[in-house]
């Protein structure tokens, strides 16, 4: 296994003034987030209490719930793709790269189709029981492969992805429900407001789940014999990774819809710079999350002004050439 | 009657085809006439099978005046032969050249670029260069500006230093997702009017097929096919690889180059004509390998013809008139392509 942990080149100086800069910046840009937007809200006029009723109610309904769900959103799917990468023990899986984003769709998509009265908590339990099976047929098939190439990984799971994506499109396709399932592949936070993002806590909820276990991941990510060794149940931990992973996707993707690349290049460019000791990670993936997903959206807010792009294509955009950066980055896959 | 007819001779192929793959030893006395080896008995039976459905596809459930019929089929039918045809054709040829039976230009994310490219005129040089300019013109230069790119793309991917065919097949793939974000994003940056026209000129899929451009569509590939077919006889040598092929006195780097620039020209045929088709190429191939049994290219780029042939026009034959499914053919292509992409990748690693 061409390791997927990095010895962690820990130097104190230069690395804690990095991620400094990064809280901070991720603090500034939640700021801009709430005071982007095609209706003019001001915080001096809020802060005196001079604001009129309508600016008040704008700012509490859309715009602190909108950055609330996106730092949520970013800070647990950042988690679960670093999750994911620990337990596989590949760089390059995250749900998006690992058809687990597209069974917690197929998923959503059934339950929509069969049990439509049901709850939107039940809908989503749903959505993550097909992420979790997706995510497990991903495992299997990769166990039939004798030699684990590390780029074999996320090209099987990106295939795996497009053929459930293939059977979701059918079934939309019969069903007349084409626009909702494009909707849910692509992750938007227009639609954002008080009372439909609640859901995203179950997100942190995992994401701190992550942070507890994370010494376990961390082992994990050493391999099984090495796990066993230690006196871990190694299988229990992949079943606890998995469930996170599974349930922080469902939850993306019935509140926002689907963010691609995020746990891709979040986790692997904090690495980069802290190394791959799980407890120590987290909380700069998460932050680092939180950070990618506001710019990202600011940016989708801003750059048609005063309409708005998806943060699925920003993210698109930019996921994938960070992700090229990082395949391409070293020569040391050619073999 | 027609129908009948045609059903009938429908089952003959279907089981030849397995009678002639099973044993070649009963083929000697089975019939008195001259042998046939078994690519020649594929190529046959796949020819009746493409015929059939090109039979089926003009007359099934046909009413009304025939000439209008037969007209307005015929044109759908020539855009579907079109792009099996050069689908079939630049797969075969691009695996050939990267001595590999997985990338496909499409995989490579080749047609997501002539999307792009097309967004790219709208985007930067406004509607108007769109509606002005005659759509034939137009399909031309995009057809160089797409010859242009790709070429610099695949001269930077595969003549430079040696990479690992999964990085190859991964980076290609990321790739496509980008040109799909960027032109996703350029596409959202547009105002609705402009949008609208760009998503007539980019709408196309199997059932609603662009006519306008099937004369030139038509020209491109005879040209193309005609450079090819003078090429047919260094295809064999290059798919031995780059060392045996320069060893055996083939103008490599030209040579490759040249084909290269032909499959770019295709696969903007086809794309232009019915938009993208990921998995399509990689289906008609990897199956006109496996039914031919060894790599001549002169019995695998028929049969993958042929293949193309059955199931674009089979395909749709049957889920228009038998299924009323109507465009979901791409889906399932898709759904087929994913699957045998999968058990590809992973036979290869396994040996």
């Amino acid at each position: 296994m061409a390791g997927a942990i990095r010895p962690s080149s820990f130097r104190r100086g230069p690395t804690v003034r990095i991620l400094l800069f990064a809280f901070l910046a991720t603090l500034i840009l939640a700021f801009i987030s709430l005071f982007v937007g095609v209706s003019d809200v001001s915080l001096p006029a809020l802060l005196s209490g001079t604001a009129d009723a309508r600016a008040v109610e704008i700012f509490f309904i859309s715009r602190v719930p909108r950055t609330l769900a996106l730092m949520l959103a970013g800070a647990s799917m950042a988690i679960a793709g670093l999750v994911m990468q620990m337990v596989v023990r590949n760089r390059f899986v995250e749900p998006s790269t690992a058809g687990t984003s597209e069974s917690a769709a197929l998923g959503f998509l059934v339950v929509t189709l069969l049990a439509p009265e049901w709850p939107l908590m039940a809908k989503m339990a749903v959505s993550a029981l097909f992420a979790l099976g997706g995510t497990a047929l991903f495992l299997r098939i990769l166990r039939a492969v004798p030699l684990r190439d590390v780029l074999l990984v996320p090209l099987v799971g990106i295939m795996l992805g497009g053929v459930i994506g293939a059977v979701s499109a059918f079934i939309a396709y019969r069903t007349n429900l084409m626009a909702s399932l494009l909707a849910w592949n692509m992750g938007d936070f227009s639609g954002v407001l008080r009372g439909r993002y609640e859901l995203l806590w179950l997100g942190l909820a995992g994401g701190i789940l992550a942070y507890i276990a994370a010494d376990r991941f961390t082992v994990a990510g050493m391999g099984k014999d090495f796990t066993t060794n230690l006196g871990l149940n190694y299988k229990r931990v992949m079943v606890l990774g998995l469930v996170i992973v599974s349930v922080v996707s469902a939850v993306v993707l019935v509140s926002v819809g689907s963010i691609p690349f995020l746990g891709l290049i979040v986790p692997n460019l904090v690495s980069l710079v802290v190394g791959d000791n799980m407890r120590r990670t987290v909380p700069w993936v998460a932050v680092g999350g939180a950070g990618f997903v506001l710019a990202c959206d600011i940016v989708g807010r801003l750059i048609r002004f005063p309409y708005e792009i998806p943060i699925a294509v920003v993210m698109g955009v930019v996921g994938s050439a960070v992700f090229l950066y990082l395949l391409l980055r070293t020569p040391r896959h050619a073999s | 009657m027609q129908v009948d007819a045609g059903s009938d001779n429908g089952v003959v192929p279907a089981n030849g085809d397995s009678r002639f793959r099973g044993n070649d030893t009963e083929r000697e006395n089975s019939s008195g006439r001259k042998k046939l080896s078994r690519p020649a008995l594929v190529l046959i039976a796949l020819g009746v099978a493409a015929l059939v459905s090109i039979a089926l596809f003009m007359t099934l459930d046909a009413k009304g005046s025939w000439t209008f019929v037969l007209s307005f089929r015929g044109k759908k039918l020539l855009s579907l032969v079109l792009v099996a045809y050069s689908v079939a054709v630049s797969t075969v040829l691009f695996q050939t050249v990267t001595n590999n039976r997985i990338l496909t230009p499409s995989i490579m994310g080749f047609d997501a670029l002539y999307v792009l490219i097309k967004t790219g005129v709208v985007f930067f040089f406004g509607v108007s260069a769109l509606v002005s300019i005659d759509s034939q013109i137009q399909f031309v230069v995009e057809l160089f500006v797409m010859v242009g790119f790709s070429f610099l793309l695949f001269r930077w991917l595969f003549l430079g230093e040696e990479r690992s065919l999964h990085l190859l097949v991964l980076v290609g793939i990321v790739f496509g997702i980008l040109f799909r974000s960027l032109s996703q994003l350029m596409q959202r940056m547009l105002d609705p009017g402009a949008f609208n026209v760009l998503q007539d000129t980019l709408f196309a899929s199997f059932a609603t097929t662009d006519p306008t451009l099937l004369g030139i569509a038509t020209l491109i590939v005879a040209i193309t096919s005609f450079v090819g077919w003078r090429l047919m006889h260094t295809y064999d040598v290059l798919s031995l690889g780059r060392a045996q092929a320069i060893n055996l006195g083939v103008d490599y780097k030209r040579t490759v180059a040249i084909i290269l620039v032909l499959v770019a020209i295709l696969v903007s045929v086809s794309t232009a004509l019915v938009g993208p088709v990921t998995f399509f190429g990689l289906l008609v191939a990897t199956l006109a390998h496996s039914l031919i049994g060894n790599s001549k290219h002169r019995y695998v780029l028929p049969a993958a013809v042929l293949l193309g042939f059955i199931a674009l026009v089979g395909g749709q034959t049957l889920l228009e008139r038998v299924f009323a499914f109507d465009t979901a053919l791409s889906i399932i292509i898709e759904f087929l392509g994913g699957l045998v992409f999968i058990v590809l990748v992973l036979r290869r690693s396994a040996r």
